[in-house]
Order: structure tokens, then C-alpha cells, then sequence
């Protein structure tokens, strides 16, 4: 049945086995495998491969949707939608009134001490009832302790409903979004996008710190393929967009 | 130190494909989850798919990409292991299962006795759940699917949806009883907080965390993991040291191509436009997660499948599952019919190729070429091309080899060329249905055909070519835009 140029007989070979292979010899699986890479390469793609890795990268065609087709009030009320469709919570206000609306939400939740990532802005936080708690370096059970966390995200996705965190080591570690069981993210109108490669973007300036893509809370369909919200992650997710 | 067994890919001992179809076909609770579980995500993927206007581009995109890294697989894997590296991650290098195994186990002896899981195929791949407790550890589960196939000693039977053979009520069973729980109640709220409760304690107790990888980015040195539970964000997050397991293929170039193949694997995977979390990650963060990281790349085979020009696309896959909840054959036989990690057309294909050839014999013909695999697939892996390749190698590939002339390999040769040409390939489908109705039998089925296509309906009865062929329907469908149901949404990694 021609078409291979390789010999039929390697097919039935048995791979080597552990018992083959002395032990505690990393560099040679590491040539071996990146020999024979090259080699399968070569027999397909000849001797010289041509164009270099970077060129031939570049004539990848890329010619999906790669910008908004949507004003500022499209983006803010597509995103809306995703949120919904998530079963997600969603809030809009104007940036003065972000401390009231966000004392609204917490107090309709019955949460009063919240986790404060570093990106959250001061004056987001007002001071009646709440407590507020900054990480410095709080213990996994001291961070479970809290009713929820508050944080910012770098950009937000509107076709997919997505908020983006990128993470930092003083103060917005991934752990906050993760133990508690309630997660409230401000989103500013100007850093939503339309879609997943504007967001992209957006993100790769922080492509080396560690990235968390929120699309909704936790969920699960494996028993029956019925959806149940928040296995593992905070089993609430609200959202302000401040317009 | 005590030996680490090497999974048997392929159990050699496993009946083939008939065989293990026949008992499952008639587990009528089986092929009952399995119609709705894969119906519903095949309707909710059409619906997420239909609303792009760019969906082909993205493919077409996607299957670039993938071709590109594996044309330069060696540069990108080097390049990958040098900013893992200065990022403080350790690259380790497994030529085959039970090289990886060992490494894993190796690292691991250091944890309590336990070390927590996320769902990968890659380790299912290995086997690397029996090496480690062969090796006194014990591996816990923490995807709510795998846990309840770990507790069931069971085995996965979906690549997306693992445990989609099992209905609520036996999943209470099953917790009630595992856990201690008498009084759980059967709604899946109830069995997903037994399993949120159960598992938090491991979340926090256990310092070793071991995770497949969906994409290796070699211009970062980062791992992405896509998963919907949270289950691998407490993985990656909390324990003091995780060590992941990639095979080689799972490499893309830039950080940037996480835009095409984040667009392409939730919609096709579960419908969703995109999955609850996904997580990015490159090498140690000082301050924040594991101190400690590890990843082992594996190859297992994969450099063989690369050897091949006309199946070397097989390693172009995402595991997104569309394949196999499309598929006419996988939907009445469900995974475990396939007798490997790795089911449905992308089992057919892979499975062999990885096991090879001589123990995946019948895989092949696991299939009825209907073609809705490729239509569906976002990385446009000619599944039914690549099959036709596959039966040409084992109908050659046998003991002094059945001659060129002999019938099966002069209708394998024809397969070919018609397969190799979309034109021809429509013709023959026209051609087939009016060919075919002497066979049809009253019940709509085929059930046997003539001499030297015997063996190709022994696997299953052969619906009958539709009245109009899956590409017709599939292109007439743009035209009309049927309305799908809306349902409710599945998730996964
Ligand atoms: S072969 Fe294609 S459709 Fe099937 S699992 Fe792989 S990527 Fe998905």
C-alpha cells in the first residue's frame, strides 16, 4: 500500500522498555527523541528546512476575526449578556459610585470580609460594616476564612465572557480567587474588547506571569450533562462594569 | 527500588473490536447515556460553531499551527526546555511509558503517600496510576468524572465526558457508599458538594500535584491547562510541588497562537464558548503556587506517527472529543468497546498507531468513513483518510503480506483514491447509495455485505448511506441555518 518511504518494519518493532534502558540517563532520551524528530522530520520535509521557524510562523494565515465590529456600549452589553448566560451576576454603575454599588452587592450577598486583591483601586472600597483584607501572606486557611474576594482584571473578553487576571506575587496571588467561595470583579468599561484575540493582545505584555481566564463560575455537566455551578472554584461570580 | 510496570498501551489480551462491542451493544442503560450525553453536546457545539462567521478561518489556522510545530518539533521543544528552565521549571525527556512513569514516580516518592490528580489522557496513556501504586502512592482523582471512575474502578469511556455511562442514580451509589454518605441525595447538586467536601481536604493536605498539559508554549516555556471544575486550578495552585506530562505533540509556538486554539477546543469540546477556567503558567512564580515544577515530555510513539506522511495529522489533535460524539459507531458502542485510553475515530486512528500496528488491528474498521468526524474536527484531521491509510497498513502489514491482488487490498487501494479527492469522494457517496440497496435490509440496516466488504460490516450493522450525505446536509445546512435547541451547558477540560 505504498506512500510511506520508511521501512514497513518499524511499525512492529517493540519500543525499548525500561528494563533496556539504563536508568538515570536523561540526556540520552533527550537526544534520542530529538533525533528522532529530525530524522521523521528530514525523510518528509528534505534535508534543508526552509523557510526559518520565525518565517515560516509569519505565513500562518490568519485570516479569523481579529477586531471589535462593536462601539463601547456594544462591547459593555454583549459582555452583559455572557455573564447572564453563565449565571453570572452583573452590575453596571458610573466609576464614582463603584464603592456604594459594590457595598450594595456585598450586603444583598450577606458577605462582610473580603479578600482585596492588590489591582483593586482604594476608592472602590467604602468603609460601612465591611471589612477588608489585604494579603500579606495569609495562610491557605486564612484566605478560606474570608466570605469572598474582590479584584480587578487585566482585560475582559465580551464574546466569550471572559475576565483575564493576571497574577502577581504581592498581594494578587492565584490562591485568592480560588478558596473562597465568592468572587465580585470590577471591570472598567475601557478595558472590555470584542474578541478572544484583541484580548490577546491585551495579555501578552504579562505572557510570563501566571494567567487566569474566568468564563463564569466552576462548573460541571458530568453526571448526566446537567450543569452544575461551582464544583471547586467560588460557586458565586458578580461582576460591575463601571461605565 | 521496586519495578515501575509499564502500562500495556493496548492490553494485547483485550478483545478486539467486535468482540468488545458485542456485550456493550446490548447494555441498553449504556447506549441510552451515551445517546443523550453526546447528542446534547453535539447540539450545543453546532449551535456555539454555527454563530462564527469565522470558523473555517479558524481552522484552517488551527491545522496550521499544528503542522508548523511539528515541522519544527525539535527547535520548539528546545526551545520550550531553555525558558522552562530559566523560569526554574526541571524538563525531563521519557522515550516511552514506562520512562515517564519512572521519573513521575521518582518525584513523587517524596509526597505522602498520595498525590492529587487532574483528569489527563496522557497519564491514562502511560498507565501512570498503576505505577504509582505499584510504587506505594496512591493517586487521587479530583475531576468529579474521573473521581467517580476511580471509586467505580472503572474505566473512562469518553475523552471529554469520562464518566457519561453512568446516571445519576448510580453515582449516588456509588458516593454513598465510597464515602460513607447514607443519606446523599440523587440531584447532581447533592453528588457534586459530596464531591467538592471530599476533596477540599485533599486540595489542602496533599504537597505532590501531577497534570496532563493542553499546550506547551515554546516562546514562554508556559503551560496552559483548560478545565471547567476548578478542580486544576486547585492542582496547579496549592500544593508544593506539581509535576505535568505532555507528550512532545502538544506544542504550539507562540503564546499569541492561544488565541486560534482557545477558540476552537471549548466550542468543539462542550459547546461552551469558552470553558470556566483556563490556567497559564511558566516554570516556578515565586510567592505564588507550586515551588516546585516539573514536566515531563513524553513521546511514547509519537516521533513513529511523525515518521508517516499520510498519518503524521493524527498528532495534530486537541482531544476536544467532537470526533467521537459525532461518530455513528461510537454512539452506539460508547469508548470502552475500543479497549484503549484513546476511543471514537481519533481512538481508531491513534490507538494503532501509538500500540502498534499489529495490536490496534481492528480499530481501523471501527469505523463507517461516514466523514461527519472531519467536518466537525477543529484542527481538520482527515479522520477518514487517514483510517483508509491505516486498514491499507494492516492489510500489507500481515504476515506474508496478502497480495497486492488479493480483494480487500485492491478495495483498500480504491478507498484510497476515492478518499483522496472530495469530487470523487461525493461521487462515490452518490454512486454508494444507489449501489447499496439490495443490502439494505427492511429494518433500514445493513447488515452484512457482500464478499470482500464482509469484514468491514462484522464491526456493526451499516446504516445506509443517509438520502443525503453528511457534507451535503452539512453545506445545504449554512442556507437554511436550522435553529438548535438551546440546552443545558456541559463543561470540561
Ligand atoms: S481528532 Fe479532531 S475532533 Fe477528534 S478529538 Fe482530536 S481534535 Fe477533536
Amino acid at each position: 500500500m505504498g506512500g510511506t518511504n520508511h521501512p514497513q518494519s518499524c511499525h512492529n518493532l517493540p519500543s525499548p522498555t525500561m528494563s533496556e534502558i539504563p536508568l538515570h540517563d536523561p540526556m540520552s532520551a533527550r537526544s534520542e527523541i530529538l533525533a528522532r524528530i529530525r530524522s521523521a522530520n528530514r525523510g518528509i520535509l528534505g534535508v534543508d528546512r526552509e523557510p526559518t521557524a520565525d518565517e515560516s510562523w509569519r505565513t500562518i494565515p490568519r485570516t479569523y476575526r481579529q477586531n471589535s465590529s462593536l462601539a463601547d456600549a456594544g462591547r459593555v452589553q454583549l459582555l452583559t449578556e455572557r455573564f447572564i448566560d453563565y449565571g453570572a451576576g452583573v452590575y453596571k454603575c458610573q466609576s464614582v459610585d463603584v464603592a456604594a454599588k459594590v457595598a450594595d452587592i456585598l450586603q444583598s450577598r450577606t458577605k462582610q470580609k473580603l479578600l482585596v486583591s492588590r489591582d483593586v483601586d482604594p476608592m472602590w472600597l467604602s468603609q460601612d460594616g465591611l471589612k477588608f483584607v489585604y494579603d500579606n501572606e495569609l495562610s491557605y486557611s486564612e484566605i478560606e476564612d474570608c466570605d469572598g474576594v474582590l479584584t480587578g482584571c487585566t482585560v475582559a473578553i465580551a464574546a466569550t465572557g471572559t475576565l483575564a487576571l493576571c497574577h502577581t506575587s504581592n498581594g494578587n496571588r492565584r490562591a485568592l480567587t480560588l478558596l473562597p467561595d465568592y468572587h465580585l470583579c470590577v471591570v472598567r468599561a475601557s478595558t472590555i474588547v470584542e474578541t478572544v484575540p484583541e484580548g490577546f493582545r491585551a495579555l501578552e505584555a504579562h505572557r510570563l506571569q501566571p494567567i487566569t481566564l474566568i468564563s463564569g463560575p466552576s462548573a460541571t455537566a458530568d453526571i448526566e450533562m446537567t450543569r452544575i455551578q461551582g464544583v471547586h472554584g467560588p460557586r458565586v461570580l458578580d461582576c460591575v462594569i463601571v461605565v | 527500588m521496586s519495578p515501575v510496570p509499564a502500562h500495556d498501551f493496548k492490553d494485547s489480551r483485550s478483545p478486539d473490536f467486535p468482540t468488545a462491542a458485542l456485550p456493550l451493544l446490548q447494555d441498553a442503560q449504556l447506549r441510552n447515556n451515551l445517546r443523550h450525553a453526546t447528542g446534547i453536546i453535539q447540539g450545543k457545539r453546532a449551535r456555539v460553531v454555527g454563530e462564527m462567521p469565522d470558523w473555517q478561518a479558524l481552522r484552517e489556522a488551527g491545522q496550521r499551527i499544528r503542522a508548523h510545530a511539528h515541522e519544527y518539533l525539535d527547535l520548539y521543544l528546545e526551545q520550550f526546555e531553555d525558558r522552562c528552565t530559566a523560569a526554574g521549571g526541571h524538563v525531563h525527556w521519557a522515550r516511552d511509558a514506562a520512562e515517564a512513569n519512572l521519573i513521575v514516580v521518582q518525584l513523587a516518592k517524596h509526597s505522602t503517600g498520595k498525590v492529587i490528580k487532574i483528569k489527563s489522557m496522557t497519564t491514562e496513556e502511560t498507565g501512570l496510576n498503576r505505577a504509582l501504586e505499584a510504587a506505594g502512592i496512591s493517586p487521587v482523582e479530583t475531576d468529579l468524572a474521573e473521581l467517580i471512575v476511580q471509586l467505580g474502578h472503572d474505566k473512562p469511556s469518553h475523552i471529554v465526558v469520562p464518566a457519561l455511562h453512568k446516571n445519576r442514580r448510580q453515582v449516588r451509589e456509588l458516593f454513598a457508599r465510597t464515602m460513607n454518605l447514607p443519606d446523599l441525595g440523587d440531584r447532581p447538586e447533592d453528588l457534586a458538594e459530596a464531591a467538592r467536601l471530599h476533596l477540599r481536604r485533599q486540595f489542602l493536605s496533599t504537597p505532590v500535584a501531577i497534570s496532563g498539559a493542553n499546550f506547551l508554549i515554546a516562546e514562554t516555556g508556559g503551560v496552559c491547562i483548560v478545565e471547567s471544575e476548578g478542580n486544576g486550578r486547585m492542582c496547579l495552585t496549592l500544593p508544593r510541588t506539581l509535576i505535568s506530562v505532555a507528550g512532545i505533540d502538544k506544542i504550539i509556538p507562540r503564546f499569541q497562537d492561544l488565541e486560534v486554539m482557545l477558540q476552537l477546543l471549548p466550542r468543539s469540546a462542550t459547546g461552551e464558548r469558552m470553558n470556566p477556567y483556563n490556567s497559564v503558567w511558566t516554570g516556578v512564580h515565586p510567592g505564588d503556587g507550586p515551588q516546585e515544577f516539573h514536566i515531563v515530555l513524553l513521546d511514547n510513539r509519537r516521533t513513529e506517527v511523525l515518521r508517516d506522511p499520510e498519518a503524521r495529522e493524527t498528532l495534530h489533535c486537541i482531544r476536544c472529543g467532537a470526533c467521537q460524539n459525532t461518530c455513528p459507531v461510537y454512539r452506539q458502542t460508547g469508548g470502552h468497546a475500543y479497549g484503549s485510553v484513546y476511543a471514537g475515530p481519533i481512538g481508531a486512528i491513534l490507538t494503532p498507531q501509538l500500540a502498534m500496528m499489529e495490536r490496534g488491528q481492528s480499530l481501523p474498521y471501527a469505523s463507517s468513513l461516514c466523514g461527519a468526524c472531519y467536518e466537525v474536527c477543529p484542527v481538520k484531521i482527515n479522520i477518514p483518510e487517514i483510517l483508509i491509510h491505516l486498514r491499507g497498513r494492516v492489510v500489507t502489514g500481515r504476515p506474508k503480506a496478502l497480495s497486492a491482488l488479493h480483494p480487500e487490498a485492491v478495495v483498500m487501494r480504491a478507498m484510497r483514491w476515492i478518499f483522496s479527492n472530495s469530487t470523487r469522494f461525493s461521487m462515490a457517496q452518490r454512486v454508494g447509495r444507489i449501489a447499496q440497496r439490495p443490502w439494505i435490509r427492511r429494518s433500514g440496516w445493513i447488515e452484512r455485505l457482500p464478499s470482500v466488504l464482509g469484514r468491514w460490516t462484522r464491526t456493526r450493522d451499516l446504516r445506509p448511506l443517509p438520502a443525503q450525505s453528511f457534507r451535503e446536509w452539512f453545506h445545504g445546512r449554512h442556507e437554511s441555518s436550522a435553529v438548535l435547541p438551546q440546552s443545558s451547558e456541559p463543561h470540561h477540560e
